[in-house]
């Protein structure tokens, strides 16, 4: 399901009105997909303070928002453009790629809850097409 | 057996309360389809799914949207047995509907979305954790009859 001009231009047009929320999109979207997903907490065992308001998760949440922009960027060239990202998730983290498909439906609340207005059906499946894409280079290298 | 904590059922009857069904129910089926469209395949009947703005504005896709959402009530209304409440709903999806479970899913996704937005922030992450397991059960009960 490859991204068609629309489907860019949904992406980047969304991502223009909600960049400004970037940081706060992305500490929510990572809190609430530890809470409401347990199984994903396996991935940070080592981190003292799991829970939402939490200084790391709100750090880290602000790192994958940062990558989601930077793929926004890349959109043209996915693959290539995350492949280093790529190779990080497949030899040093390995987090199971079924994990990229529960982060993506937690940012996608977390717009869907601030931009009500900004995120029709159409636009929603433009996202959830880019995200698709989006994880699917992330898993790129792992075999 | 699902057991509930009292903090869960609560946010779940608080959900309900705020949802109304004839909004609700029409979007998050109308979402469903145009996000994911193969699941139009199972709508062959309700005329033009042409486009989004068909799928929005056709009355049957709304009216069904609104008999889901009663589905789901009673699930709510039944919280402590949805696995039997669902056991005729799941033979009917599976034997006369043929519906791919994986449908099941997809809608459960649209209508949380329907509902975050319409929570806004109040649709906290404990809420979700809490709304996401109820959609859990209600998923897993109408898988249970199928073979």
């Amino acid at each position: 399901m490859s991204l068609s001009d629309k489907d860019k231009s949904a992406v980047k047009g969304l991502w223009a009105k909600i960049s400004p929320k970037a940081d706060e999109i992305g500490a929510e979207a990572f809190g609430r997909m530890l809470t409401v997903y347990p199984q994903t907490k396996t991935y940070f065992s080592h981190w003292a303070d799991l829970s939402p308001g939490g200084a790391q998760v709100k750090k880290h949440g602000k790192v994958i928002m940062a990558a989601v922009g930077d793929a926004v960027s890349k959109i043209d060239d996915l693959v290539g453009g995350l492949m280093a990202l790529s190779e990080l998730h497949a030899f040093k983290l390995r987090v199971d790629p079924a994990n990229f498909k529960i982060l993506a439906h937690n940012v996608i609340v977390v717009i869907g809850m601030l931009f009500p207005g900004d995120f029709s059906p159409e636009v929603h499946m433009s996202v959830d097409k880019f995200f698709q894409n989006l994880a699917l280079a992330l898993a790129e290298k792992y075999r | 057996m699902v057991v509930w904590t009292d903090q869960e059922r609560a946010c779940i009857q608080d959900i309900f309360s705020k949802l109304n069904y004839e909004v609700a129910g029409p979007k998050a089926l109308q979402r469903a389809l145009i996000v994911y469209p193969w699941t139009q395949r199972y709508f062959a009947s309700f005329g033009n799914l042409y486009n989004a703005e068909a799928i929005m504005s056709n009355p049957k896709v709304a009216a069904h949207g609104v008999v889901v959402l009663h589905g789901l009530d009673r699930a709510m209304k039944n919280m402590d047995d949805i696995k039997n409440t669902y056991a005729e709903l799941s033979v009917l999806h599976s034997e006369k509907l043929h519906v791919d479970p994986d449908n099941f899913r997809l809608l459960a996704d649209c209508l949380t979305i329907v509902i975050a937005a319409n929570m806004g922030t109040s649709f906290t992450a404990d809420v979700q954790a809490a709304w996401q397991k109820f959609l859990a059960v209600v998923v897993s009960a109408l898988r249970r009859q199928y073979h």
